[in-house]
């Protein structure tokens, strides 16, 4: 064995401990946002006089593995996935793109699940549980790759589609309504 | 790929082909690949190019054909649903010299798959949602807009589309122009001034039901049917009077035969098809309230008999395991009295479907000498892959024959009416199940074909697609999708995705193919001028000869072709040629819908086999008339 392997090989082990230390914190009831659906979310990137900056909220459930894959679960359950397909979209469109009509902060998609939006989306007000709704919202981010790869689900458990959100590559939205998450430590 | 039985290339008739293959292509303007190769972009071969036949022909009913007026007044122009025009001015001869004549932007981006219609000096032009409809001036050079008629469907209809927002067509009747939209409204608006004259909900999006078929209609009743197979809906063929805009009657897909429109009058011609309350007992419990049936597709009349054909949806969920049984009126034929509804006779065509092969294609009326007989019958190039001859007087099957490549049945039996499954095609829960042919949309799905009472042949326009499935647990949300099976679509053998087929309904074979690399999403349409017109989903808008096949001019076209395409007299005596171009509709939703190629499973698995459209076809919206010089 090189040194060089042995190096790689000793990192990837410390890599994986890590990983496994941040797995083993399974929170099966992470506290969402206090957000509702009433919470104000910019809608546009135009904004008048002075410039303002929100702070983005954090999805507590985009650090949490478990929650990540019950999102998956759950858009598929609640017919997500029969308009978006796994990601590629269909009758509504591609969510796995840096393509954002209504904005990828998860506060958007929030809005955007709880709201619905005017060509289709339908509105999902009081037919899913909030908690829920932010594992969707989760899940729906890690599909463009948004969420950190230890996060993203690895593995489908259905006829491979695409590329497991693990292993998709980060697609940064070009412009977004509120400065990204990422830049708020 | 495996077993396929009765496959009418196999054998040495094929291999004739074949051989006849590589001497035709040459011909055909883009080198003499061979026939099994996949074919660079656009480009065709012909398997095999006998002259038309000169023994007995199948014939035009002279009650379901239409005037030799030169218009074309419904999608497809008559009753018997032949999109055949005796206009002879253009020909084998001069199409090379066909040209544009005027160019029309429909100001929508989305799949055109609508029938432009010609009637006094007008032409009719439907759009997709928001369903604008323009009445363009034939008399004045650049034909202007006379008027434009916007109905503002909901724009949450988007939602329950399955497979794009398209519409198939206007009809023109009495004065009126009838429209259906998405959002389940059918409208007629006077032809003259484009003012409406009546509007009627027929459907509700929040059922999963909407609009996109062409509505027909007969003596005094329009005849609409919903969408909505992938939506758990329950579907329904309804007649709203033409005057009125009132409710006549309404036929459902599923459940008590009081509610089927099944009575007394009722003689189906195989057992299998008799019996009571079969829309409720074929399934498991109350299945059949959310088990599809929709009449989204096309429908024929005959005057004689008094009869409209049609045939009905898949059923939903798409996942077989939640509704065993054989979930009629799901893909079955229907012979009715248009004026009151009574099914005279039904045919399921595929019962307990496992791949949705919808039932929806088009019944075309002719009269085929059969067995030393004139038989009354209609074709329907199904979705299945057999193309069936069946009596439209009786509902007998007389032949079904595949026209592309099946494996997924194995025939059907004559004698009970029974398709045959092929078990090892079977959809399982969680399993991945690989290589069924046809996919999901059949060998053909909506695309209407044509007839030519000169040739005697049938022009279809279809795909050569298999695919991998995986059915998964569908959950019923109303509004929502209710499908519950994963798949993966890609190209059937040869390599190639689509194929124009010229159909010899006496021999009940093929008479020649073309293959196309793309599926051929569109319609064709015959001429007295022994021309057929076809376009490709990359945007190229065809002349064949109608007995050879042989290509005698194309012209591309700002975006690919899903459209109709129909001629017509101009008031200035000359032949046009007129077809939307704007690639959409299921096949082309990677366009339209900006949908992301590295899922395979997005719209519903067909991106899988249509990665590469992207890069042939930007979307589009543009009516384009050709003329000679
Ligand atoms: C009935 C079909 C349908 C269902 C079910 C559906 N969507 Fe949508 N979705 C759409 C359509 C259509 C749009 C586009 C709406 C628009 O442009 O106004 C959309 C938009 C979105 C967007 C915004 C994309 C952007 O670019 O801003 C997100 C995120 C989204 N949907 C997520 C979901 C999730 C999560 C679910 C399940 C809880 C879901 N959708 C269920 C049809 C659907």
């Amino acid at each position: 064995m090189t040194a060089r392997t042995l190096r790689g090989v000793l990192a990837l082990a410390a890599a994986a401990a890590a990983l496994a230390c941040q797995r083993e914190t399974r929170r099966f009831r992470e506290s969402p946002p206090a957000a509702t659906s009433e919470t104000a979310v910019a809608m546009s990137e135009l904004v008048p006089g002075p410039k303002t900056r929100d702070l983005p909220i954090r999805n507590p459930y985009e650090r949490n593995a478990y929650a990540v894959s019950e999102g998956e679960r759950l858009f598929n359950a609640y017919n997500c996935s029969g308009c978006h397909s796994h990601g590629g979209g269909g009758i509504g469109p591609a969510l796995m793109d840096d393509q954002w009509i209504y904005g990828s902060d998860p506060e958007n998609i929030f809005s955007t699940i709880v709201e619905g939006r005017p060509n289709g989306m339908p509105t999902f007000r009081g037919k899913i549980p909030n908690y829920q709704v932010w594992q969707i919202v989760a899940y729906v981010r890690s599909l463009s790759g948004l969420l950190p790869k230890d996060i993203a689900p690895a593995r489908d458990d259905h006829m491979v589609a695409g590329p497991e959100p693990q292993r998709t590559e980060a697609l940064r939205p070009k412009h977004a309504f509120t400065p990204s998450a990422a830049d708020h430590p | 790929m495996s077993q396929s039985v009765r496959f009418w290339w196999s054998g040495r008739a094929g291999v004739a082909a074949l051989l006849l293959v590589a001497g035709i292509s040459g011909c055909s303007g883009g080198g003499g690949a061979r026939a099994e190769q996949r074919r660079p972009v656009g480009d065709t071969a012909v398997t095999a190019a006998p002259p038309a036949p000169s023994g007995p022909r199948a014939t035009i009913p002279a009650e379901a054909s239409a005037p030799e007026d030169g218009q074309w007044t419904r999608p497809a122009r008559d009753y018997a649903s032949t999109r055949y025009s005796a206009l002879d001015q253009i020909n084998a001869g001069n199409v090379a010299e066909l040209r544009v004549a005027a160019t029309f932007s429909t100001g929508v981006l989305r799949g055109q798959e609508a029938a432009p219609i010609v009637v006094n000096n007008t032409m009719y032009v439907i759009t997709p949602f928001p369903n604008f409809v323009y009445a363009l001036d034939l008399t004045q050079p650049g034909l202007p807009v006379k008027w434009t008629y916007k109905p503002k469907p909901m724009a949450a209809a988007q939602g329950v589309a399955c497979c794009d927002v398209v519409n198939r067509g206007v009809v023109y009747a009495d004065g009126k122009i009838i429209l259906n939209t998405l959002d389940n409204h059918t409208i007629a608006v006077d032809a003259v001034t484009g003012h409406e004259l009546w509007r009627t909900r027929v459907g509700d999006i929040n059922l999963g039901e909407s609009l996109t078929m062409a509505p027909l209609v007969v003596k005094d009743k329009v005849l609409v049917g919903n969408s909505g197979g992938e939506f758990g809906v329950r579907g329904w063929l309804t007649a709203l009077d033409l005057n009125t805009g009132k409710l006549a009657w309404r036929a459902w897909g599923t459940g008590p035969d009081k509610d089927v429109l099944i009575g007394p009058r009722f003689h189906p011609f195989y057992a299998k098809d008799r019996g009571t309350d079969l829309g409720v007992s074929s399934w498991p419990g109350d299945m059949w309230k959310i088990g599809g049936a929709g009449a989204w597709g096309w429908i024929s009349y005959d005057p004689a008999l008094n009869l409209v054909y049609y045939g009905t949806s898949n059923p939903g969920p798409w996942n077989p395991a939640q509704r065993p049984g054989d979930n009629k009126w799901s893909i079955t034929l229907f012979a009715r009295d248009p004026e009151t509804g009574e099914a005279v006779w039904a045919y399921q065509i595929t019962p307990h479907d496992l791949h949705d092969y919808d039932g929806i294609n088009e019944s075309i009326l002719l009269d085929v000498p059969w067995h030393g007989q004139t038989r009354h019958v209609l074709l329907r190039p199904e979705r299945n892959g057999y193309l069936y001859m069946i009596d439209r007087g009786t509902g007998e099957v007389l032949y079904a024959n595949p026209f592309g490549y099946i494996n997924s049945t194995t025939g059907v039996d004559l004698r009970t009416g029974r398709l045959q499954y092929a078990a090892d095609k079977e959809p399982e829960l969680g399993k991945v199940v690989r290589d069924i042919c046809p996919a999901a949309p059949g060998v053909k799905d909506w695309q209407p074909s044509s007839f030519s009472p000169r040739t005697g042949y049938l022009y279809i326009p279809h795909q050569n697609l298999c695919m991998d499935v995986e059915s998964v647990e569908a959950s019923y949300v109303a509004g929502t999708p209710f499908v519950g099976m994963n798949v993966k679509m890609k190209a059937g053998p040869g390599g190639h995705r689509g194929e124009l087929t010229a159909w010899d309904p006496v021999a009940g074979k093929p008479a020649w193919v073309i293959k196309e690399d793309l599926p051929v999403w569109s319609g064709t349409v015959a001429t007295g001028g022994d021309l057929v017109f076809y376009g490709t989903m990359d945007g190229w808008f065809k002349a064949i000869d109608a007995r050879s096949g042989r290509e005698l001019w194309r012209f591309k076209t700002g975006s690919g072709i899903i459209g109709q395409p129909v001629t017509y007299r101009g008031p200035d005596g000359k032949q046009y040629v007129a077809v939307l171009s704007g690639v959409g509709g299921w096949s082309g939703g990677i366009v339209a819908g900006d949908l992301d190629a590295r899922d395979s499973s997005a719209a519903l698995g067909f991106v899988n086999a249509m990665k590469d459209l992207r890069a042939r076809s930007t979307k589009g919206g543009t009516l384009y008339v050709f003329a000679l010089p």
